[in-house]
């Protein structure tokens, strides 16, 4: 898998536990939502501890683990499937300050849709990788100077420039 | 000078009536065709392979059909300056073959332009305020308005500067662009729904309450397609200032919950159908109230602006009724028939709005050749302040002419070809492109419009029948409409022939109705002889001014089977 954070293909420092891997003492690991309830249990709060989740899921059942988790990555079955912009935005709203990753076949195109709906990061598999290299993420960030939408994270709103333009 | 006053210099011979791009308007649309040029190169190189490329080239208008790419160009609510539409006319030619079709959306369709030529095509709408961003795709597509909008008599608020606000809202969004499907929002603001906002995913209906504010009633679930619909009201007055944030609840709901495992049930009125209205209303109810609103506080300011430029053009005062409209009625019958097929009224006393039929008699509906567009264009600065719209009944409307100048107008189209007096009659058809053109089709649909046409290319047989509105699909998705025609043809494959089902029935109005299955499919060759028959049974049943629709209404469905049988038993096999 690559990472892509701010535009560059970094080094991931978080590992995905595997279902039947035994959970480390030290944390730093990914690990499946049906897990997560024992993770947050066995380790103490000064672990690092993320979670991988269904794009399906419903936010209010992880409001009690927000305050625990330094990781939320959100699995995009399919690139095309948007449910993940919005559970993502939900999470933001719900207060969750941590890192947030889309993990699946996301396409560069869609970095700027993903950084406006709150995500930090994104896991892409290799192959695609390979395909789409590092400066067509990078340059998929730079598109747009501005959206015409309020409220979501990234680049600036083309509203409130009209309204600065308007006062000056 | 303000802003605006700076752009009304720039065009002296033009009143701003329409939305005028700023510098960020122009920028966004440049990066856009920046992006998509790129996007281009990619999937030539291989960086993107055509299942990735394919919703990125969809969000930009272009299609792949049958013969070769398709482009969709975005015609916001409808409404194109002369300017525009020459700049229509000069792609026709350059890139195309010299024509162009208008869509039942608002929009124009390119058929034979080249993928790597779609950048420079692009490129040249956006030096004219063009796009065809969102014409197509899972995201929300081109807003319509009703065409009317400005002029209608019957109007509260032109609906242009709400669609022109989501327009921008919804361009783009970071959230919404891959949605379970399509999305498509229409807007009215008079008494009379010609928008047909009942049948889209999403419908806004201006309204304003006893305090005289305005809000808007939103319809959502309405939709057409392999499975109609009629909308449902899910906000009864959503104040102005809420628009956008409802909005965004409604769109939250669907991407979250809208059925992703069959697209044929991945349309909103799907979910709502399923899970029923109710819960959907609670659903966005709750969503509406849990989000941070205050992002929208600042936007009726933003809405204000937009509004400013569609101002009324500077009417001049004018007696009510022209006497020179009337003598050269006199004069010239064909003329006298047009003005009063093809020509309503207009808000200002001394205006009229002229429908511009693009349904010649055995033509194909809604096609313009570029040299109709540029005499449209001509038409719209000598006789209307440069404006000009498309219906969608896929015709062009100059909605600001002079009754003195109607006549002179009239001289100027007709060689043109654009003075068929059908407007609403019987061969003012609405049709998709059928199997000439769309990979989806399962029949052909411009031959059978074109045939029926033909049938009733007598003009004065049409007038006695009067208003009538027959709507064709190619198949089962229903981009002509047929579900809400008051007859509607759907062509079917059957067996490896194409056979052709007829409903009776269908409105689209805010009275919306779903049509009514007839009976077993025809053949394209007997499509014209049952539509004769049932438009016969039709005149001799109905009464003194009675449209279609309500002569089916009160006589009932049995009796218009009945003809069909009975007409089957002599000979015809239906």
């Amino acid at each position: 898998m690559a990472l892509i954070s701010e535009g560059r293909f970094v080094e991931d420092s978080w590992r995905r536990l595997a279902d039947e891997e035994a959970l480390p003492k030290t944390g730093g690991v990914i690990v499946s939502l049906p897990r997560l309830e024992h993770a947050l249990e066995v380790l103490g709060t000064e672990s690092a501890l993320g979670v991988i989740v269904p794009n399906t899921t419903e936010p209010s059942s992880l409001i009690q683990a927000l305050p625990r988790l330094q990781l939320i990555s959100i699995s995009f079955p399919a690139f095309s499937d948007g449910r993940g912009f919005s559970l993502a935005r939900l999470l933001r709203r719900a207060g969750f300050k941590g890192e947030l990753r889309a993990s699946g076949r996301l396409v560069a195109d869609q970095y700027s849709h993903a950084v406006g709906s709150g995500f930090d990061t994104i896991e892409i598999p290799e192959d695609l990788a390979e395909r789409q290299d590092e400066e067509q993420w990078r340059a998929a960030l730079n598109v747009y100077a501005m959206s015409y939408q309020r409220g979501y994270t990234g680049r600036g709103s083309i509203l409130e420039a009209r309204r600065r333009a308007v006062r000056s | 000078m303000t802003a605006v006053d700076l752009r009304v210099a720039q065009r002296p011979n033009a009143p701003v009536t329409t939305y005028r791009y700023d510098e960020y308007d122009a920028a966004f649309v440049r990066e856009r065709v920046a992006e998509f040029r790129e996007q281009v190169r990619r999937r030539l190189s291989g960086a993107l392979t055509e299942e990735e490329f394919r919703p990125f080239r969809l969000m930009n208008g272009l299609y792949l059909q049958l013969h070769a790419y398709m482009l969709r160009v975005a015609i916001p609510y409808g409404t194109l300056t002369a300017r525009q539409m020459r700049r229509l006319a000069d792609i026709a030619d350059r890139w195309d073959k010299g024509y162009g079709h208008f869509t039942t959306r608002q929009n124009l369709q390119y058929n034979w332009p080249k993928l790597v030529d779609t950048p420079d095509i692009l490129e040249a709408l956006a030096d004219v305020e063009m796009h065809a961003i969102q014409t197509s795709g899972n995201c929300i597509r081109n807003v319509t308005a009703d065409h009317l909008a400005g002029v209608a008599p019957d109007e509260i608020e032109d609906p242009r500067p709400t669609a022109e606000f989501l327009r921008q809202w919804s361009s783009l969004h970071p959230e919404f662009s891959f949605l379970p499907r399509k999305f498509k929002i229409a807007v009215t603001g008079a008494e009379h729904d010609r928008a047909a906002i009942m049948v889209h995913d999403v419908g806004l209906r201006i309204l304003r309450n006893e305090r005289g504010e305005i809000g808007y009633q939103v319809v959502v679930g309405g939709g057409l397609g392999r499975s109609p619909f009629v909308g449902k009201i899910v906000g009864d007055f959503v104040p102005r200032e809420d628009l956008l944030a409802f909005l965004e609840a409604i769109m939250r709901v669907y991407n979250r919950f809208g059925r992703r495992d069959n697209k044929y049930k991945a349309r909103i009125k799907i979910l709502v159908h399923e899970k029923g209205i109710d819960e959907i209303r609670a659903a966005v109810e709750a969503e509406f109230a849990a989000m941070d609103r205050s992002v929208f506080s600042h936007d009726p300011a933003e809405f204000e602006r937009i509004a400013s430029f569609f101002a009324p053009p500077p009417y001049e005062t004018l007696p009510a009724a022209s006497s020179a409209l009337r003598a050269a009625k006199l004069e010239m019958p064909a003329f006298a028939n047009f003005v009063d097929v093809n020509v309503s009224a207009h808000k200002m006393p001394g205006y009229a709005i002229v429908t511009v039929s693009l349904k010649p008699i055995g033509g194909i509906p809604g096609d313009a050749t570029s040299e109709q567009m540029r005499v449209l264009a001509d038409a719209s600065e000598r006789f209307g302040f440069g404006e000009l719209r498309v219906s969608h009944e896929q015709n062009i409307i100059l909605p600001h002419v002079k009754q003195d100048d109607l006549f002179a107008l009239w001289r100027l189209l007709e060689p043109a070809d654009l003075a068929t007096a059908n407007a609403g009659l019987v061969s003012d058809i609405i049709s998709c492109p059928g199997l000439d053109y769309c990979s989806l089709a399962t029949a052909r649909s411009i031959p059978i419009a074109q045939a029926i046409s033909k049938r009733f290319a007598d003009m004065s047989r049409q007038r006695r029948i009067g208003k009538l509105g027959i709507k064709i699909s190619g198949c089962i998705n229903a981009c002509g409409h047929h579900h809400v025609g008051a007859i509607g043809i759907l062509g079917l494959e059957k067996k490896g022939q194409e056979s052709y089902q007829i409903t009776l029935g269908g409105d689209p109005t805010f009275s919306a109705s779903i049509g009514e299955i007839l009976g077993p499919g025809v053949t394209a060759e007997q499509v014209p002889d049952v539509i004769e028959h049932l438009v016969d049974f039709y005149l001799a049943e109905r009464e003194e001014g009675e449209a279609f629709i309500d002569t089916w209404r009160r006589i009932g469905h049995v009796r218009f089977k009945d003809v069909l049988r009975r007409e089957g038993e002599d000979g015809a096999d239906i």
